[in-house]
């Protein structure tokens, strides 16, 4: 059977096995990987994991189940992280998660219609001086209010490219063309 | 004084170029000159303390690793998760370098194999930049094979998490790092031990900021670090400000420095029109401190904090005032120990989903008397029986807020007052 990460991403897997005396670390960064290519973690992109690091699919799906940055089911291109935690809470998160809420049209947790935008709540994301601010697909974004978001917004629904990450510990994942 | 920000005084510091023709890389060369226990001695007596929370005293941790072992680590922790803390992602964006050379200098003084830089995934960026700067670094001769010719070599990995507090807690950052679930150890064998470490082999396990005061260490010595600050907390150290506060960012200043300095001098003082009424020193994981003229006079140290019955542990000021009602605040601070827990211990896992529904029923106005008791009887019983200190943390904000701020619960009770908590709740 046919492993699409093996195949499009070996010298990356060469490289990230290189870093470690056992290949079982390599679980998180590969993880990444079939996140980046298949968009989220489904039971396919598990047994690729599996299949390169020899390990029981089962182990790696509660690999991906304890962390919040694998996501195992559909998502849109672009994935918003909203911290709300008590210090971004005391500068107004609270509210700005509200209206950016409002402004997309879903609830928290869910994706906008024309699967571009999921949005969650999630916990300190360490940039507590510049609340209300966000991750998009793990970029930060500081400083916002609605008015900055909506240009955001624009901006990401005119050109996915410009919000998705290029950049993967330093070493380029190819960006898939929207 | 800037001993960790130092892009205050060395614009571009964060360049290689730039930092090597700044007395970068001048520690390193020392330490290589050095034999490793000369080195760990120096470190001792320098009095330095870990920054990541804990503050045991790093000289001492680096003398626990067995000389005659083959393989050892040093697991820098850059996992940075704490509510409110925000100081280690600077000094990595802005100071790499002195970062880098640190952890080499433990390296080389426990005679490592590796040093790998356990992120947080969230600073997925700030590790890209720290692969470019150890690939630099490489062909410099200054990481990797036979450093500065001297035929040790000791290459420098960047891992990242994926989104886990508890991760940054020694034993789960190993267990993570080794690609298992990140959930913390049975100790001992401690990380320092054969068997307790990465892989099982001996390991350092350090927070970023601690590494990053080495190299000046090295150069300017100990005794020029412990005049810095008091007997027992010696040198800078970097304080977070958050919340209600006018100027909220990182403040580097000598231990010793009263909380009015920090607060009103470099922190502009409260928000205008308002009084600071409580202080969250560690994020959410050390015990509320009511703020008074009194407290405001306070000298910062670990000793001085331990007498008030809370922790300076990471210096992650959240600062709360007149206007904050600190039952949601202490709410906010369950749901996030409650959504952190890893699972693994029982009262962990069972006592912060209890405590995180019987404050919801608090703040919706549901409770009575007896839930408070209730409430701390949960809280009590999960200190102190836990594989490690997320259970201990975990109790503070119900503890020490009901304890110092009981009336603000009270308030809410049988029906006296509601606020929603849900995540997107208007202010």
């Amino acid at each position: 059977m046919a492993n699409a990460i093996l195949e499009n991403y070996k010298d990356k897997i060469d490289y990230t096995l290189s870093k470690y005396p056992d290949s079982r670390s390599a679980v998180m960064p590969l993880l990444y990987v079939a996140q980046e290519h298949y968009g989220y973690l489904h039971s396919e992109a598990i047994e690729d994991v599996a299949d390169i690091l020899d390990m029981d699919p089962t182990q790696v799906k509660s690999i991906a189940g304890f962390y919040t940055m694998y996501r195992e089911t559909p998502k849109g291109k672009v994935w918003l992280h909203v911290c709300t935690d008590l210090p971004c809470a005391l500068r107004g998160a609270d509210a700005f998660y509200h209206d950016l809420l409002n402004e997309l049209q879903i609830e928290d947790g869910e994706t906008t219609s024309d699967g571009m935008f999921t949005c969650e709540h999630v916990m300190c994301l360490g940039s507590c001086d510049t609340a209300p601010m966000l991750q998009a697909n793990f970029r930060f974004h500081e400083s916002l209010n609605m008015e900055i978001m909506k240009e955001l917004l624009a901006k990401w629904r005119n050109d996915v490219n410009a919000a998705l990450n290029p950049t993967r510990a330093g070493h380029e994942v190819p960006v898939k063309k929207a | 004084m800037n001993i960790l920000f130092r892009e205050k005084e060395v614009a571009n510091v964060h360049e290689f170029d730039v930092y090597a023709a700044n007395g970068g890389f001048d520690a390193l060369k020392k330490s290589l000159s050095m034999t490793p226990k000369e080195v760990i001695d120096l470190v001792k007596a320098s009095n330095l303390r870990g920054r990541g929370g804990a503050g045991f005293p790093t000289g001492v941790k680096w003398s626990f690793i067995p000389q005659n072992e083959a393989v050892k680590y040093v697991a820098v922790n850059a996992d940075e998760s704490e509510p409110g803390t925000f100081k280690d992602r600077q000094i990595m964006e802005n100071n790499p370098y002195q970062l880098l050379e640190g952890s080499l200098i433990c390296a080389w003084a426990i005679q490592a194999t590796a040093v790998y830089i356990y992120l947080r995934g969230e600073y997925w960026e700030v590790a890209a930049q720290l692969d470019r700067c150890i690939a630099k670094m490489q062909e410099h001769n200054l990481a990797g094979e036979n450093i500065l010719g001297k035929g040790w070599s000791c290459p420098i990995y960047t891992h990242l998490g994926a989104g886990a507090y508890i991760c940054g807690e020694e034993s789960a950052l190993l267990n993570s790092l080794e690609g298992k679930l990140g959930q913390p150890r049975v100790r001992p064998p401690f990380p320092a031990q054969k068997g307790g470490g990465l892989y099982g082999e001996p390991t350092v396990v350090n927070n970023v900021e601690t590494l990053a005061n080495v190299p000046w260490i090295m150069v300017n010595g100990a005794d020029a670090y412990k005049s810095i600050g008091t007997e027992r907390s010696s040198g800078t150290k970097i304080f977070c400000l958050s919340g209600d506060v006018q100027r909220p960012g990182n403040y580097e200043l000598p231990l010793g420095t009263t909380m009015r300095e920090l607060l009103y001098t470099h922190g502009g003082g409260p928000k205008d029109g308002r009084t600071f009424k409580a202080l969250l020193p560690s994020g959410a994981s050390g015990p509320i401190l009511p703020l008074s003229e009194e407290t405001l006079d306070m000298e910062m140290t670990y000793e001085t904090f331990a007498s008030k019955g809370t922790v300076l542990g990471s210096a992650s000021f959240i600062l709360l005032d007149d206007t904050r009602d600190i039952a949601w605040a202490a709410s906010k601070m369950i749901k996030f120990f409650k959504h952190e827990s890893c699972g693994k211990c029982t009262p962990c896992r069972e006592g912060t989903y209890w405590m995180d529904k019987m404050l919801d029923r608090v703040v919706s106005g549901k409770a009575t008397s007896k839930d408070l008791d209730t409430i701390l009887d949960v809280a009590s019983n999960i200190q102190g029986v836990t594989l490690c200190a997320l259970g201990d943390f975990a109790a503070n904000p119900v503890l020490a807020t009901i304890k110092n701020f009981r009336s603000e619960f009270e308030e809410y009770l049988d029906g006296g007052k509601v606020t929603a908590i849900h995540a997107g709740a208007a202010d």
